[in-house]
């Protein structure tokens, strides 16, 4: 009897176990919430039908910049920004060389981070989008019209630059902070004696609000701290900027360790208008500094890269009130201000807690000097006359915070994996979502503006482990959907993305769509060398150099036979694409030529360069399929040995013509 | 002044309007042109429906040896010329207001119209069947004839893989109404005479 008992006792504790074991494997499950619920109906876009948002992510280090369609996360194109795109020649032709001119040379990769939608009233306006170069100190603005880089401008005095490229709330600057401290002006010096002697440069870079065009208006000269990232003002903080920093230690060396020791880093608020005042009184010095301005032009096809040669400094103990430190700890990562305006929240990634500033208490606190001290002439307030409340331990490592339209916060939490939602005002815990995993940034369309949509949230993370189809030791790198309409948040989708998810922004399709640009007319080509009718088409030789004035139509070039070209000759091909009719592109590319195909968009004109090495007849060829006869779409060069009495002749329309 | 010899020359300047507004249309759907192109065909000339639609209309085209759409007609020269004369004529007519004046007037009208209808079924045909030898693309019919591309002079048809729709426009709808008008204009005058 006793056996039997036993025998029972087992096998209840088997069972239990069991379903022990069933309970974990349905949490497991729970994991890939889209097969649950209708998850799969609600990222479903219907073949024909188009995506409720655009979701502009930046491609880390590849330096592009990929735009999706939310929510199904379908990739529609990638935008080069930084770096070399032979996709689109981007960086190889002629055309866009100087987009990627830098005081330092041709530097034809970045590390592209924050990009950020232009605002107009702290909505969002669609017209452009700017990104940051982290590695030589850049910010480009994109075209929202042709979806292509516009401008690069470069920041100097500045390394890492990180705390960009976010937006006022009428676009009047793009700020460019800088993670690294460096000596300013760059000398040769003891790295020991960083303390004191570094700087940190928070540039304000103002745009045109007709061209967009860029300029440097001032450079904040701050105290050696890193600048990581930052937030406008918007509604009544509307002409402040903030910027967290970490190592206000200012350590040199293992700062893992040093940088980590303070218990409160500060939130560094900047009166811009202030300044702004200030500098247009004449405030400020000029010093010498060197960076490229290039601009890219719409109708020459062309960009130009002036080189700068000097920059408006200004000491922030010289525009007293300009400046605060607001403490914060523990090494804050994203400084994100909320819809109204009153809340600045401190991610403090080393921090158990989320830090919530309030606009209003810090106004009354500068009214009232309640000063905790100051750092290099900078007054520092203190927390508690500051914070407006503290969201108490809500998860590991909190990075980033963007809001809905309902008065709650949503906060990425690195090394718990997981998106927190919470409450503005009350600070308490709605709601938890695990995600897949690492999570560095998230995303909510217009989550940086006064006017975010509340319906959908893309978290980006680091590590991607046993969600996809292994891919050799790196996969995939990934970001998340999740449906924030309800009280409970859902996961919808993973996706996969284009080099690293740093961040991204977002808006409803609507804004952009209808003035998506679908040709550039022919007409108003003004490129130099452009040849906008087959009667304008020629080869033309000066000296040791060919100009070829070529165009291109379904489904020929004109000329498509070309003699008379030496070895050692320096051959321009300028394309133009004859087509007016939307999305009939053109390629063009020559065996041996040392750089990328062309794809030329309708009434666009490119140049390559070919360098003929040896004598022979040469084919060149349509590299987009275009049309039912692409394939026939091709022509030849002709090349002699250097010195050779061939004439430069061409065909047109399949009759020889001699070149005048 | 009387109500018929009003009548007359409001019909007779209605034809005014084809100096601005499009006589005829012709557009053509096909998958790839999810917004159809289309031609708008004046007395003096062949517009685009849309920019750039006729460029794109003979790119089409040229795979099966269609010519470009012309943009020199000796049809520009006369259009206008015979419109404004009618029209004048018509005025005149309505201020001398002699009723079957209207009437002459209507059918010369007619007899023009028609003519000029034959002229664009002429034109059309020739443009559809009057291929480049040097086609790319040949297709033909199941008698082993090559296929003809003649849009319809009015109505839809399809042609390969385009559906053409060839339809009168507010030009041809001012026309026809002054046509229309004078016919009106006629009876109203044989009224006022039979009054009188």
């Amino acid at each position: 009897m006793k056996t039997i008992k036993n025998i029972i006792y087992t096998l209840v504790a088997v069972l239990v176990l069991a379903s022990c074991g069933n309970t974990s494997s349905k949490k497991k499950d729970s994991k890939s919430g889209a097969l649950s619920g209708n998850a799969a109906e609600k990222v479903y876009v219907a073949p024909g039908e188009h995506d409720e948002y655009y979701a502009f992510v930046s491609g880390g280090f590849s330096g592009q910049l990929a735009v999706y369609g939310l929510p199904s996360a379908r990739l529609f194109k990638v935008i080069p920004v930084f770096s070399v795109d032979a996709e689109k020649a981007y960086g190889f032709n002629e055309e866009t060389k100087p987009m990627l001119n830098t005081s330092y040379g041709f530097v034809p990769w970045d590390d592209s981070h924050h990009p950020d939608i232009s605002q107009t009233n702290g909505e969002l306006d669609g017209r452009w989008v700017f990104i940051n170069g982290n590695n030589t100190p850049r910010i480009a603005r994109i075209s929202l019209s042709t979806f292509e880089t516009e401008e690069i401008i470069e920041v100097p005095n500045s390394a890492g630059n990180h705390s960009s490229s976010f937006v006022t709330e009428n676009t009047e600057y793009v700020v460019a902070g800088t993670r690294f401290s460096v000596p300013i002006p760059q000398k040769d010096m003891p790295i020991s004696e960083y303390k004191s002697n570094f700087k940190g440069a928070l540039s304000f870079i103002s745009v045109d609000q007709e061209t967009g065009h860029m300029g440097i208006k001032f450079q904040l000269i701050m105290p050696g701290f890193d600048y990581d990232l930052s937030h406008p003002g918007r509604g009544k903080s509307h002409g402040w900027f903030f910027f967290t920093t970490y190592n206000t230690e200012e350590a040199n060396s293992l700062l893992e360790v040093n940088a980590s020791q303070n218990d409160k880093d500060y939130i560094a608020a900047v009166n811009w208008k202030k300044i702004e005042e200030y500098v247009n009184n004449g405030g400020g010095k000029k010093m010498p500094a060197k960076y490229a301005h290039n601009v890219y032009s719409d109708e020459t096809h062309t960009a130009t890269s002036t080189m700068m040669n000097e920059v408006l400094v200004v000491d922030p103990t010289e525009v007293p009130g300009a400046v605060y430190f607001l403490p914060t700890p523990k090494s804050p990562h994203g400084c994100d201000v909320d819809p109204s305006g009153e809340y600045i929240v401190g991610n403090g990634k080393l921090s158990a807690d989320l830090t919530v500033h309030s606009f209003t208490r810090m106004q009354e606190a500068i009214e009232g000097k309640k000063f905790a001290g100051e750092a290099y002439g900078i007054p520092i307030l203190n927390y508690e006359d500051v914070v407006a409340g503290v969201v108490k331990q809500p998860g590991l490592g909190p990075l980033h915070t963007e809001f809905d339209d309902k008065g709650n916060a949503y906060t990425t939490f690195f090394i718990s994996s997981e998106v927190v939602k919470w409450k503005l005002g009350t600070w308490e815990v709605i709601d938890r979502k695990p995600t897949y995993y690492s999570v560095g940034h998230l995303m909510i369309p217009g989550g940086n503006s006064r006017k975010p949509t509340g319906k959908y949230l893309v978290a980006m993370n680091k590590i991607t482990k046993d969600r996809y189809l292994p891919t050799g030791p790196e996969l995939t790198q990934s970001a998340q959907l999740y449906d924030i309409s309800g009280d409970k948040m859902e996961l919808l989708s993973d996706f996969p993305t284009v080099g690293e998810p740093h961040y991204a922004a977002g808006c409803p399709a609507d804004l952009i769509k209808d003035r998506s640009a679908k040709i550039f007319k022919l007409d108003e080509n003004k490129h130099k060398y452009a040849a906008t009718s087959e009667s304008e088409a020629k080869v033309v030789r000066e000296g040791n150099v060919v100009h070829i004035y070529m165009t291109m139509i379904r489904s020929h070039f004109a000329p498509d036979n070309i003699e008379g070209v030496q070895v050692g000759d320096k051959v321009y091909f300028h394309v133009t694409n004859l087509e007016q009719d939307f999305d009939v592109p053109h390629g063009i590319s020559m065996i041996g030529a040392n750089t990328s195909e062309l794809l030329i968009m309708p009434g666009q004109t490119e140049t390559f360069v070919w360098e003929p090495k040896q004598e022979g007849v040469w084919p060149f060829y349509c590299t987009d399929f275009c049309s039912a006869l692409h394939q026939e779409m091709q022509g030849y060069v002709r090349v002699s040995a250097k010195g050779s009495s061939v004439p430069i002749s061409y065909t047109l329309d399949g009759d020889p013509t001699d070149a005048e | 002044m009387k109500l018929s010899k009003i009548i007359m020359i409001v019909g007779a300047a209605l034809l005014l309007a084809l100096f601005v507004l499009p006589l005829w249309n012709i557009t053509l759907e096909a998958p790839q042109y999810p917004e159809p192109i289309g031609m708008n065909i004046h007395i003096n000339k062949i517009a685009d429906a849309n920019p750039n639609d006729i460029q794109n209309i003979n790119l089409m085209n040229h795979y099966v040896g269609m010519k470009d759409i012309p943009t020199d007609m000796l049809e520009f020269k006369i259009f206008p010329v015979v419109i404004g004369t009618m029209a004048l004529l018509g005025i005149i007519i309505g201020i001398v207001g002699k009723h079957k004046l209207f009437l002459l007037w209507f059918i010369v009208m007619s007899l023009f119209g028609t003519a000029g209808m034959y002229d664009f079924y002429k034109w059309e045909y020739n443009y559809g069947h009057n291929l480049k030898e040097t086609a790319a693309i040949k297709f033909t019919n199941d008698d082993g004839t090559p296929m003809a591309y003649q849009p319809p002079l009015i109505g839809t048809k399809t042609i390969l893989n385009f559906v053409a729709h060839s339809y009168p426009r507010s030009g041809a709808i001012a026309l026809f109404g002054g046509m229309g008008l004078s016919l009106v204009a006629f009876f109203v005058g044989m009224k006022e005479a039979k009054k009188e």
